[in-house]
């Protein structure tokens, strides 16, 4: 059995871990390092419950190989907040209803995070597109997609 | 405390939820996010055969594999269990008989997953296949080989029927009778957390259970009954669910096992199911096939109904007694209907069981009933919206078959949708290919009944402050996303005037939370909010109490609002909130108070009454717009319009947030959502499948299949309910399904009497449309059902007294009012 | 949580490097790029390579210098205006592969060697054991057509028949040396063995030539996630008064292989793209679309559309305004 040792760096932390070889980078996040916001609804990429940004771009958990990021910067849901600051898509998310029972936000988040640093100012429109590989069973998209626009509105720093 | 003419200070405003940040953070602790030291992971060897006798598991190899700890089978199992008392059918591991594909039928705990599964592999169970059932038809045509030893005979599971009012005197008298058959497909909860759960044995000696369940206090009663453990020694918690919508609520296999693994073994045990595991485990929509015979007036006003039904429910009991019910008893509460007849039928089949998802057995029935509405107002000539406004039930009113009906805000629904919409502007009137339809529903805040029969309360809130100024609020209910715990501390805070961030909630935990019943039927927001309300009225009079003292006036002129205590007539005389518990807390010792709420007393005195009676009933109504492509029978929905009696609104923001994400879990079920099976070819096998048990296969609307809804909330508060509030979770789903076939009808004049409408049951639908045969896609007839002789009940107007009539069935109905 | 079966990995810097590694180990080794298919099969069981051949760390096929490196995910290809301009067909099918974070993931070269599809196929170990396996993997018969001798399973590549309809060719390099072939000739209609290249080549690229107008019309249930039930890739060169100099029309989603329906190509040449030759030609394409009982949605029905999808991707090359029936279909504008 083949247990690998790699550094990965993780919300700007550089994290020098112990895994089983055949672990994706989901298992390691959440088995290994104890980072259990990430979260998973299939395992096979078909809901984006796990995604997280590696290199800045949202991308599934579950199918990469932990044993690939090696070096990488990996973003996840823990390192969102400044502190005790809540990121705006996080105080957009608990205040206008984009999180119910709790379980896509972490995804949807990073999601989101991905979008509106590339497109500061996304129509609806783009922001269903941007959350359409995040399943949600709880919102129906629409108080998600009311989060995201005003967070982008509160960075842009034009909110009413 | 009066519910009318009060200025709010938390109710009714747009807060964030009180678990809010912690779900923001990621923070929040799902069960498959707890660790605990030397924990073990268990995996369940599942069935591969629908139907089977289990002639031997050999486990040896998997005990001597290394990593494994501890290998399980049934019989470790004696005991059988279930949701409900009369349907025991249950293992936790199957003993000698598997069901349908995914049964479990052997546990392995080993040091990891990996080397669990590998272990699974080396289990061998020698199986003697049984012939298999896969369809209510075929149950009904094959009463052997039973599925289970009980029931009503063969594979019949529960079958029942009901008449209030002579009907067939009614229908004959009708100006005209409508009849047709309707059939929804089954679809399950797809919740995105899988199952979790994980026990342990505490440093007390005592079992804890943390797990995602919806009922952690049905789930405690059967884990003693099945661990033969009193109850005093198990400690459930009910973690956060990561959403649940009636997939959580029956106790599950695998939370039985780990618990008895944990206990066998002295460590932790933990098990999440995969995927696929979630659709065996299933308990959702049950399919069902109904007929609908209904007269009318000529103006549209119905005379009687007679609704039949019949249910797929899979291969155990669940809640399947309850939904046989649920398939008929709401259908009088929408509209005035002076006699009703159903007869209902439950068999079981070699599938994963069903049981109750959002509308619980309702869904069924009212898209049927309203898709008939929509033809029957064509017919008719008249205006389907108007149709319906004029015959809905009336405020404090009864239904022929004794259900209380309380407040009812469905008219102002209907005229809200219909001016939102643009109705009168659209409807008949849009080019072809675009259509609008219109539906109604309503749905029950609690079930009147417990699933067990007990007398005491549904429910129990603590609440315990001290002067440091904390609220610290207690309950059994469930945070399951719906805002329980956000309804309770509302609740909480709007009495003793302090804000919600101020109140922390403890709750779904059976080891310190009073029992509260469990986070199913739409009860939280009315059974556990008038508890809430209770305990806090009587600690708030204690404060008061005390402050008043301090104030010098009388203590019903103490006013609670904003973190202060002060007097009516002079606000800056007063306190600080905390100042004020250390005045009753001085004055009263420890200050902590208890709530507890009953259902009322339904007038229905019948055996078979208590299902359907409530507290209080929701309304909706919904029109939505469709674009149908004449050519492919592709559906475009752009825009959704929905009107909920939500009685009072607590916090808009999740009020809002039940009402679309009903909307939205309605649409998927129109339009796309099925729980299905695929038998292969029976001279090469017996396979009988799930056909697709993924989350890419079993099709959810994404973000961009789902249009903007227009939502707008009506207020008609509630006498039963706690400042007049009554539920958003379930109701608002229920018209949705009718409302788009009404408006595809309207877009392409077809009907597609089943659910889900597919694009390729539109064209077939035209295809028959342009050959000039009916325009129309659905279950071509309804099969012979045994049903008994009904249940006979005399309406409230025809000089009934809730009880069943004695003079047997064959006897006329005139007999009783005579006498 | 679904988990991996244990594996040897590999992490060559060059081509030349990773073909070594496929030479020495022989099949039981397996390239992985983005690893949005394979990852899901291993977990199922499909594959279980012994030894995982990684391709992030071969900068050479990341590089678009005139042919399209196999290594760019297809979010590299979305976001590049060039290719939108070029191959507007390509940029299209690249555009609608399952979700954005599958398509930061997935590979241009791992899309066209995408596994065949299957109901009855891609499913879990357990559940496939419960019909006794199929033809595809671990058992004997086909359950889509139990009389077939070959498997029936359905190739889901978007952008395969997109590039077909472009005339492209690829790249496939081994330690025997490297040959160009038509991406055509990639695929045999056959769900078990439907790719020509042989174990050991690796696809490095994709040439495309300039000059065709283009676009490429999937059907699928959602707006994401989903593979294509069916595709059609049109690609034309007109004359300045319309008449079509040439057409390729391809068919992704019918059958085990994406492919080109010459005659529908052959019908236009020389014509102009009316109404009434759009019906014919889309007549033609569906004559050739079989498909089976084995994707989502109703398969009669995946059957009667085809016309009107290969209507609607001439009338897009004719320069019809298409963007409503896009958004109804697609959900989004492309």
């Amino acid at each position: 059995m083949n247990a690998v040792r790699i550094k990965l760096r993780v919300n700007g932390e550089e994290q020098e871990i112990l895994f089983h070889s055949y672990k994706t980078l989901l298992e390691v996040l959440r088995e290994d390092l104890n980072l259990t916001g990430t979260k998973h609804g299939c395992e096979l990429g078909e809901c984006g419950a796990c995604a997280v940004l590696v290199d800045g771009e949202p991308v599934l958990s579950c199918l990469t190989l932990a044993l690939e990021c090696e070096g990488r910067s990996i973003e996840t849901v823990e390192g969102l907040a400044q502190g005790t600051k809540l990121h705006p898509l996080q105080a957009a998310f608990a205040d206008c209803g984009g999180s119910q029972c709790g379980y896509c936000t972490p995804g949807m988040l990073m999601t989101a995070k991905a979008l509106l640093e590339a497109e500061p100012d996304p129509s609806r429109e783009r922001i269903r597109e941007a959350i359409s590989g995040n399943l949600c069973r709880c919102t129906g998209y629409q108080q998600i997609v009311d989060a995201i626009e005003r967070a982008a509105a509160e960075m842009r720093g034009t909110r009413a | 405390m009066s519910t009318e003419n009060k200025r709010f200070n938390v109710i009714g405003k747009a807060r964030r939820r009180v678990d809010g940040r912690a779900k923001a953070l990621g923070q929040l602790r799902f069960a498959d996010d707890l660790v605990l030291p030397r924990m073990l992971h268990c995996k369940m060897l599942r069935s591969s055969l629908p139907h089977a006798v289990i002639e031997s598991i050999d486990v040896t190899r998997a005990e001597q594999h290394p990593g494994v700890h501890l290998v399980l089978t049934g019989k470790d199992f004696p005991i059988p269990f279930g949701i409900m008392p009369v349907s025991l059918d249950e293992y936790a591991l199957a003993p000698e008989r598997v069901r349908y594909v995914g049964d479990p039928v052997a546990a392995v705990i080993a040091g990891d997953e990996h080397t669990a599964n590998e272990a699974l592999d080396l289990i061998e169970v020698k199986y003697r296949p049984l012939p298999t059932i896969a369809t209510p038809e075929e149950a009904l045509a094959h009463p052997e080989p039973r599925i289970h030893d009980y029931g009503e005979q063969g594979n019949i599971h529960r079958n029942l029927a009901y008449e209030f009012g002579d009907v067939e005197e009614a229908l004959a008298k009708s100006e005209h009778v409508f009849e047709d058959t309707f059939f929804f497909q089954g679809n399950t909860h797809l919740a995105m957390e899988q199952q979790a759960a994980l026990a342990t044995v505490e440093g007390d000696g005592k079992l804890l259970l943390s797990t995602s369940t919806q009922n952690p206090h049905y789930l405690h009663r059967q884990l003693s009954r099945v661990l033969q453990m009193p109850a005093s020694h198990i400690r459930v918690i009910a973690t956060p669910n990561g959403g649940g919508f009636g997939g959580k609520c029956d106790p599950a296999n695998h939370e039985i096992v780990v618990s008895k693994a944990a206990l066998l073994l002295g460590r932790p045990v933990k098990i999440c199911l995969t995927r696929e595991e979630v659709f065996y485990q299933h308990r959702g929509r049950h399919p069902v096939l109904m007929k609908f015979r209904t007269g009318v007036t000529k103006d549209g006003k119905l005379t009687a109904m007679h609704l039949q039904t019949l249910l797929d429910g899979g291969g155990y009991g669940s809640h399947g007694p309850a939904s046989t019910f649920y398939t008929g008893v709401l259908t009088p509460v929408t509209y005035e209907l002076p006699r009703f007849k159903f007869e209902a039928c439950r068999t079981f089949t070699n599938k994963p069981p069903c049981g109750p998802k959002r509308g619980h057995g309702t869904p069924q029935p009212r898209f049927g009933q309203e898709v008939q509405l929509d033809k029957i107002a064509e017919k008719l000539g008249l205006d389907p919206a108007d149709m319906r406004l004029n015959m809905v039930t009336k405020r404090d009113s009864l239904t022929a078959s004794w259900l209380r009906i309380g407040s009812t805000g469905l008219a102002e629904c209907i005229r809200t949708v219909v001016e939102r919409s643009g109705w009168k502007q659209k409807h008949r009137k849009l080019p072809l290919g675009r259509g609008v339809g219109i539906a109604c529903s309503a749905y029950m805040c609690g079930a009147g009944v417990s699933i067990y029969w007990n007398k005491m309360p549904h429910t129990g809130v603590q609440l315990l402050l001290d002067r440091s100024g904390q609220v610290t609020v207690f309950c059994g209910a469930t945070e399951l996303g719906q805002g329980s715990d956000d309804v309770l501390a509302t609740i909480v805070a709007e009495v003793l005037g302090i804000d919600t961030g101020l109140v922390r909630c403890v709750t779904g935990d059976t080891g310190i939370t009073p029992i509260d019943l469990g986070s199913y039927s739409s009860r939280v927001t009315v059974m556990m909010g008038n508890a809430a309300l209770q305990a806090a009225g009587r600690v708030r009079e204690s404060i008061a109490a005390a402050a008043s003292e301090s104030l010098g006036v009388a203590p019903d002129r103490v006013v609670f609002s904003q973190g202060r205590v002060f007097a009516a007539e002079d606000p800056d005389k007063g306190m600080s909130f905390t100042e004020a518990i250390a005045l009753a807390e001085a004055k009263f010792g420890t200050l902590s108070t208890v709530g507890s709420y009953s259902p009322p007393r339904a007038p229905g005195r019948y055996k078979g009454a208590g299902v359907g009676p409530s507290p209080a009933y929701s309304f909706s109504a919904c029109v939505v717009e469709t674009e149908v492509d004449p050519e492919t029978g592709w559906i475009t929905v752009p825009k959704i319009w929905i009107a909920h009696d939500i009685g009072r609104t607590l916090n808009p923001v999740l009020a809002r947030g039940q009402v679309i994400g009903g909307v939205y879990m309605g649409l998927g079920e129109a339009l796309m959502e099925e729980q299905v099976f695929r038998r292969l070819p029976p001279k090469l096998s017996g396979a009988l499948v799930h056909r697709i048990p993924s989350l890419l296969e079993y099709k959810s609307l994404t973000a961009l299949d789902m249009p903007e809804v227009d939502v707008t909330l009506i207020e008609e508060p509630d006498a039963n309910g706690p400042f007049g509030a009554k539920e958003a979770g379930q109701g608002p789903l229920l018209p949705v399904m009718p409302a788009v076939a009404n408006a595809i009808y309207d877009a392409v004049g077809v009907r597609i009497d089943e659910v889900p409408i597919t694009p390729d049951k539109v064209l077939r639908a035209l295809e028959l449309k342009a050959q000039g045969k009916t325009p129309r896609v659905g279950p071509e007839n309804f099969p012979q059902v045994p049903y008994p002789a009904p249940i006979r009940v005399l309406p409230p107007w025809e000089g009934g007294d809730g009880d069943e009539l004695k003079s047997p069935a064959g006897e006329p109905w005139r007999k009783k009012v005579a006498a | 949580m679904m988990r991996l079966p244990w594996f040897e990995f590999r992490a060559p810097r060059s081509i030349a490097e990773a073909a070594r590694i496929l030479a020495d180990e022989g099949p039981q080794a397996m390239l992985i790029a983005g690893g949005t298919d394979l990852i899901p099969n291993m977990k199922r069981r499909h594959q279980s390579p012994r030894t995982l051949v990684s391709l992030r760390g071969v900068r050479e096929l990341r590089k678009s210098n005139g042919t399209l490196g196999a290594g760019l995910t297809l979010s590299d290809l979305v976001n590049d205006g060039a290719i939108r301009e070029r191959y507007r067909g390509l940029w299209q099918a690249a555009a609608q592969v399952a979700t954005a974070h599958l398509r930061n993931m997935g590979t241009l070269g791992g899309n066209l060697c995408l596994d065949t599809r299957c109901t009855y196929y891609n499913q879990n170990h357990e559940w496939r054991k419960a019909i006794d396996f199929c033809l595809k993997k671990d058992g004997d018969v086909c359950w889509v057509a139990t009389a077939s001798k070959r498997c029936v399973a359905v190739s889901s590549t978007d952008t395969a028949p997109a590039l077909i309809a472009l005339d492209a060719k690829v790249k496939l390099v081994s330690t025997q040396g490297e040959r160009e072939v038509p991406l055509v000739a990639l695929y045999n209609n056959d769900g078990i063995d439907y790719l020509t290249r042989r174990a050991d080549e690796i696809l490095t690229g994709v040439s495309v030539p300039l000059g065709w107008s283009s676009c490429y019309w999937k059907l699928r249930r959602r707006g994401a996630f989903d593979f294509p039930v069916l595709g059609v890739a049109a690609a034309v060169k007109l004359a300045k008064d319309g008449t079509v100099e040439e057409a390729r029309i391809a068919l992704g989603a019918a059958a085990s292989r994406p492919f080109l329906v010459d005659k529908a190509g052959e019908f236009l040449k020389g014509k102009k793209l009316t109404d009434e030759a759009i019906a014919e030609a889309g007549a033609l394409v569906a004559s050739r679309a079989k498909p089976m009982d084995n994707t989502d949605l109703d398969l009669y029905w995946r059957k009667d559309v085809a016309s009107h999808f290969a209507a609607y991707a001439l009338r897009e090359v004719r320069g019809d305004d298409m963007r409503e029936a896009r958004l109804r279909i697609a959900r989004q504008v492309l």
